[in-house]
């Protein structure tokens, strides 16, 4: 029996502020979108740029258990301890959306093992355009899509694309050789999303994940407010 | 069938000796609960308070005699004194059919720096014998001085193991769960008690679950906090080429009276769906348990690891490990068996 | 110690802790499923059911068992600690608690009572599932029966369901091997109420210890896999 610290009241109940002993937990950002869009890449990039001014962990959720969280762990974006793993049973939207038990679980080990922390990635696995986060697992949730998959995907719409808090079109320097138009999507995605934000980032340009992880900042001071 | 035709399982020493040709479960009729045959049992129990080798001196077979007594009542059992340890059947009910006999040792430190066995006892077919030692510790063989157990018969064997003492028991031969000529369900009970500083290797042979026979077997240890105990339980699904008969088998640990370990198995005609499928035993015909108990575990537990696809040495929720593993025979059990306890020294 | 059962009997109660959709983590795991299919030995709707049946008829009537248990009010902590004896695979006692943790947190949003708030207490890494199954039962005002049925059909469901996944299984073949286990599943509640309600008098040795030997070696290969869809 375990009984190193107690567990009671309202901190059982997912989306609660704060924590069982009463400090505000960490802020929770969760990052959807299809396979291949560039997830992992943009987690890996906020960690970096990030992690000397915040304490921070990531979750991920693979669909074949810990790819992501062991490309984290070869990048070194994190010391191990920050990054948990969960397993989806195939279904990975269930794990962010459905049934966030496993992934409640996750961020709340992690806040035990090396908090307090300021901020929890959770990366959901790659999935379709209408997986989205429960908002008893994440505070806010960015989607992420590139203009390889088609710049037809904004157009198309779909509950990530329209209701996330930040879309980002990634890979755009890869957009003159597939053939993407970049103010086709703008538009679209303006259509669809009206005042949310959108960003259209290159991992690889200079200015990489800055604008991200500024908005990122932005979510955190308004949770800390 | 007698038992000389039990020799049929791969790498299983069966015994052949003595009286076992005469327990002829599907042959003649059953001679059992004889006044006679009690008296003998009774009388084999030798008791000795030294540490010398002591073997009972008339273990006695069951009556060879196919004459029966059949009606015996209880009730004149019981005014005769002689009514078995095991006997549940209330007074005025026809006794139970089958044989009653109990094997009891008490091991204690010698004061020399040995092992004694103050307590040293066996009736009918379970008879104890004190063999040569090994250092310290004292090493009995359970004699299987008939082939049973039948159908009816009801078995006890009690250990008890005091602090300072080291008690080291096998068998020559694997046992049989054979079918009696009255039906009904064997008995075998086995209690093992091993005190704060007392150390018990339980590493019997097999026990061969013969087509037709019925038995249930109850094994319950209790470990002091600073007790060890090393226990080996093997089962075997009938012999070569034969299906098994209806066996369950339970153990249960307590370590310092906190519950450790809780396994029951049962297989064979008449269990519980699914025992020969996918998720128990799959068409093994082997399956077995070696669990070690010792106190540094509790600060040191045993890692978890597979030991080759069908089994895997498991650290318990108390200071044990569980090496659990099936098998497509007795041999390779044996052998898996036996590298686990190499391993684990 | 027993506790007088707490809140009024609700029918719809067991239909909402039953669904297949109750968010406490299932859907994450295989009843080792996923090992016995990476195996071979399970490859059918045919092989999945001897599969279930043998699951149901060990690991299933022990849950049903300390599920019931816990629902007469039986300490929790003794019940734990029985389940602990009949789970010998440190892999699936590891599972048994995150998914009994990950329960209590439905729970206790579902059907708030202050004896799961004790439990949570009292097992802040979780308490094996049956357990937590039980008291969340009582705390629905649902009886051990209830608790019991629970116990056994999640002992099948979760497996099957896995299955359809793992083997792309029709799933209407799927669905029909649970339908055939449904007398044998009432069947083991009945006995497994039965020693519940010994246990309350007898204590947990009462409780049914039956075992599935390749469950265990099976969960605890599956635990070493580098790669895996589920997470038992």
């Amino acid at each position: 029996m375990h009984l190193d610290h107690t567990h009671t009241g309202p901190g059982a109940v997912s989306a609660d502020a704060h924590r069982p002993d009463g400090t505000r937990r960490a802020l929770r950002i969760g990052l959807g979108g299809p396979v291949g869009s560039g997830k992992t890449a943009t987690v890996a990039a906020l960690c970096r740029a990030l992690r000397t001014e915040l304490s921070l962990a990531v979750v991920t959720n693979d669909i074949y258990t810990r790819e992501d969280a062991d490309f984290l762990l070869r990048e070194a974006v994190l010391p191990p301890e920050r990054i948990a793993a969960v397993e989806t049973g195939a279904c990975p939207h269930t794990a962010i959306r459905d049934d966030i038990s496993a992934n409640l679980e996750a961020v709340e080990d992690l806040e035990d093992a090396v908090g307090p922390l300021d901020l929890i990635l959770v990366e959901s696995g790659g999935d379709n355009l209408t997986a989205t986060f429960s908002k008893g697992l994440v505070d806010a949730q960015i989607f992420v899509i590139d203009v390889a998959g088609g710049d037809d995907i904004p157009r198309k719409g779909g509950p990530g694309v329209t209701t996330a808090d930040l879309l980002v079109v990634n890979k755009t320097d890869l957009a003159p050789h597939v053939g993407s138009d970049l103010a086709r999507m703008a538009a679209d995605a303006k259509a669809q999303r009206a005042e949310l934000p959108v960003v259209f980032q290159s991992l690889r340009g200079e200015a990489g994940v800055t604008e991200v992880a500024a908005w990122v900042r932005g979510k955190l001071g308004a949770w800390r407010a | 069938m007698g038992a000389g035709e039990a020799g049929r399982v791969a790498g299983v020493r069966v015994a052949t000796g003595g009286a076992a040709g005469v327990r002829a479960g599907d042959g003649g009729a059953e001679a059992e609960g004889t006044d006679a045959g009690v008296a003998q049992a009774e009388g084999a129990a030798g008791i000795t308070d030294t540490g010398t080798p002591s073997v009972p001196t008339t273990v006695s077979d069951r009556p060879a005699s196919p004459a029966t007594v059949p009606d015996r009542p209880a009730s004149s059992a019981t005014a005769s004194g002689r009514q078995a340890p095991h006997a549940t059947a209330p007074t005025g009910a026809p006794a139970p059919t089958g044989v009653r006999a109990r094997a009891r040792l008490h091991a204690r430190p010698d004061g020399r720096g040995g092992t004694a066995l103050p307590v040293l006892e066996g009736e009918g077919p379970l008879a104890p014998r004190r063999t040569r030692g090994s250092g310290d510790a004292a090493r009995v063989m359970l004699v299987g001085a008939m082939s049973g157990p039948l159908g009816g018969d009801r078995f006890g064997v009690e250990v008890h193991v005091a602090g300072g003492a080291r008690l080291h028991v096998g068998s020559v031969a694997a046992t049989l769960a054979l079918p009696g000529q009255s039906g009904g369900e064997a008995h075998y009970d086995v209690r093992l008690d091993v005190a704060d500083g007392g150390e018990l290797r339980w590493l019997p042979e097999q026990l061969i679950s013969v087509c037709g026979s019925d038995l249930r077997v109850a094994t319950r240890v209790e470990v002091a906090p600073g007790g060890r105990l090393v226990l080996r339980e093997e089962q075997v699904l009938g012999r070569t080429g034969e299906s098994p008969g209806r066996l369950s088998s339970r153990l249960t640990v307590r370590v310092g009276g906190r519950p450790l370990l809780d396994q029951e198995l049962a297989c064979g005609p008449g269990a519980p769906g699914g025992w020969d499928g996918p998720a128990v035993l799959a068409g093994h015909r082997a399956v077995g348990q070696l669990l070690l108990v010792r106190p540094e575990f509790a600060e040191h537990p045993a890692t978890a690891r597979m030991l080759g696809e069908c089994a895997a040495l498991m650290p318990l929720a108390g200071p044990a490990v569980l090496v659990s593993a099936v098998a497509t025979d007795a041999l390779r059990l044996r052998e898996v068996l036996d590298e686990a306890l190499a391993l684990l020294g | 110690m027993v506790r007088a059962a707490g809140a009024p009997m609700s029918r719809a109660a067991l239909l909402v802790l039953a669904d297949g959709r109750f968010p406490a983590g299932g859907h994450a795991h295989s009843g080792g499923a996923e090992a016995a299919v990476k195996a071979g030995r399970v490859t059918s709707a045919a092989t999945l059911e001897e599969f279930c049946r043998g699951r149901l008829h060990t690991v299933g009537r022990v849950a049903a068992a300390l599920a019931a248990a816990a629902a007469l009010g039986i300490d929790p902590a003794e019940l734990d600690a029985a389940a602990d004896a009949r789970t010998p695979s440190p892999a699936l006692r590891a599972t048994a608690r995150r998914l009994g943790r990950q329960l209590l947190r439905a729970a206790r949003a579902c059907w708030p009572s202050p004896e799961l708030d004790a439990l949570a207490a009292a097992f802040p890494k979780g308490a094996h599932q049956p357990v937590v199954l039980g008291l969340t039962a009582r705390s629905a005002g649902l009886g051990p029966e209830d608790a019991a049925h629970c116990a056994a059909y999640e002992s099948v469901g979760g497996p099957t369901t896995a299955t359809v996944r793992l083997l792309s299984l029709d799933p209407f073949e799927a669905t029909a091997v649970l339908a055939r286990l449904a007398p044998e599943l009432d069947a083991v509640v009945e006995a497994a109420v039965a020693a519940a309600r010994r246990a309350v008098l007898d204590g947990t040795d009462a409780l049914p210890a039956a075992s599935g030997p390749l469950l265990e070696i099976g969960a605890e290969g599956h635990a070493a896999w580098p790669v895996r869809l589920f997470a038992s």
